[in-house]
């Protein structure tokens, strides 16, 4: 119970004194999962809305694998994505492996199908009118794809959101792509479990509560001043 | 509309500072000789217990400004640091399995090899000691993993092929005994984390002397039931990687710090290395 209470008054010390390691960790995560969620929004959000609204043959077979992906093992991303980065593996040469850009590349492989599977979703159940609406206006090819995107924004901003918590979250791809390298690839989960296998649980407790910190802010920000009053329930 | 931009431009504003963060590592206080990465990096594989224990933190910072090259470390179990060497995702190694790296030496992976520096290890019990081990076996881990496997009490065992696994191993074989059963449990996972289970189960375990000490305070349930037996000494070895494996891997870094770590002014740093005022570490690079 003592290093529970314990754990508060270390994040509270942590977060007075400023200490430029933990600072440094805080902001790799933010740099890793807000990078890798807007590489899987720029890649996500178009496809997702060309699926949702095309109706092809096997669309409800890709839509379930796309719902399968959305909870896919992280670690098992990280797994595949360490095979391919590797000295040894095929992609090698590029010396991409315990770096910060690897667990971008883990991360975007992780958060693009959630991206793409709540945006499918939605342009599948109301992409149909706002195509239809599109049409009236004249809207050619390219411009009915900004009114989806602009229609849309809300559902976007969800996916977002969701893409980016489960970033920040995860600790399997990044500990195997990254390596938890002090100074390099340490980032706060890996940090956290880390200091848990040493036995520090203060440290890490104190990280968790910075990282919950950061994830509610970050949250809150995006929600309240861009997303706006569609949360607004109305009567 | 204005609203939106304002609170947007600050989103966008904390990514690029976390971006231009991102590249800044924790500034050492220090005046620097060389600034690492100047002349490169190596990929240093090595294992968990020797991370947590805290001794490279305490002397890279050294080599980094001797020799301007950044030392990455990526500390795994002594099995996929040896695998790592093996497929040449890393430069250097720095373990402490003996038996793995001969084979690996054997196999034409590594071109060199040194020993370095040895700690011990301990057998750790909880403080009833059920198996009776403080009476009987206090220097000897034969007769004390035998004391344990009558009872039987509950063992932990890390069972991840780690340095510290296969002596576990070897010290069962001594006793001529197959540890199985529901008194062996196995984790698979780092000391620390074996150390909490054996903790909370309060069984008995082997552990390096350098986790045990910088974890004491939280293992209230576990004290040392067993050690001094010459069978208990933990020697680490450096091995530098075969670059014939593959065209990425750092020959003349890792050679750097092969050379750094066995020589004398190092060796010295390793024995001045202390936890809660113990040396942990005794140097034991031969010279050459």
């Amino acid at each position: 119970m003592d290093y529970i209470l314990n754990g508060f008054a270390e994040a509270f010390r942590l977060l007075i004194s400023f200490d430029p390691e933990i600072i440094q960790i805080v902001l790799l995560s933010l740099y890793v999962s807000f990078s890798s969620t807007i590489y899987a929004t720029i890649i996500g959000v178009p496809f997702g809305i060309l699926l949702g609204i095309t109706n092809f043959r096997g669309k409800p077979i890709v839509s379930r694998f796309l719902y399968t992906f959305m909870s896919f093992p992280p670690v098992v991303i990280g797994l595949f994505t360490a095979l391919f980065l590797a000295r040894s593996g095929p992609f090698g040469q590029l010396g991409l492996m315990y770096t910060p850009s690897a667990m971008i590349i883990a991360q975007t492989i992780l958060v693009t199908p959630v991206i793409m599977g709540i945006i499918f979703n939605q342009s599948t159940t109301r992409g149909y009118e706002i195509v239809l609406t599109g049409k009236t206006l004249g809207a050619g090819k390219l411009n009915t794809l900004f009114l989806l995107i602009f229609e849309l924004k809300g559902s976007i901003m969800i996916a977002l959101v969701t893409g980016f918590g489960r970033a920040i979250s995860e600790v399997g791809a990044v500990m195997i792509v990254g390596g938890n390298i002090r100074g390099v690839t340490r980032v706060m989960t890996t940090f956290i479990a880390m200091n848990n296998n040493m036995g520090q649980y203060s440290t890490a407790i104190a990280m968790g509560i910075i990282l919950m910190t950061i994830s509610f802010i970050t949250n809150s920000i995006l929600y309240k001043y861009i997303i706006g009053d569609i949360n607004e329930y109305r009567n | 509309m204005k609203k939106r931009l304002t609170l947007l431009s600050i989103v966008v504003f904390v990514c690029a500072l976390a971006l231009s963060f991102a590249g800044c590592t924790p500034a050492a206080p220090e005046k620097k000789a060389l600034e690492p990465g100047s002349n490169g990096t190596i990929i240093l594989a090595t294992t968990t217990s020797t991370q947590d224990s805290g001794l490279l933190d305490y002397i890279l910072p050294a080599f980094e400004s001797e020799t301007g090259i950044k030392a990455n470390v990526v500390a795994v179990g002594t099995g996929q640091a040896i695998a790592m060497g093996t497929t040449g995702d890393a430069d250097v190694l720095l373990v402490h399995a003996r038996a793995q790296e001969d084979a690996f030496m054997a196999a034409g992976s590594g071109t060199e090899r040194f020993d370095v520096m040895y700690n011990d290890f301990v057998v750790l019990g909880p403080v009833a000691d059920p198996a009776q081990v403080k009476v009987n076996a206090p220097k000897d881990a034969t007769a004390a993993f035998t004391a344990i496997a009558a009872v039987p009490s509950t063992f932990v065992s890390r069972d991840d092929k780690s340095g510290t696994n296969t002596k576990e191993l070897d010290i069962w074989k001594a006793a001529n005994i197959t540890p199985a059963g529901d008194w062996y449990i196995k984790t698979g996972s780092g000391m620390g984390a074996t150390l909490t289970v054996t903790n909370e189960k309060l069984g008995y375990t082997l552990a390096d002397r350098a986790t045990y000490a910088n974890m004491k305070a939280t293992m209230s349930n576990l004290e040392i039931v067993c050690e001094g037996d010459p069978m208990l000494l933990n020697p680490y070895g450096v091995i530098t990687v075969n670059p014939a494996i593959n065209a990425k891997i750092n020959a003349s870094g890792a050679k750097a710090f092969a050379d750094w770590i066995v020589s004398p002014a190092t060796q010295e740093l390793i024995a001045s290395y202390k936890i809660n005022g113990d040396q942990v570490f005794t140097p034991s690079a031969t010279q050459k």
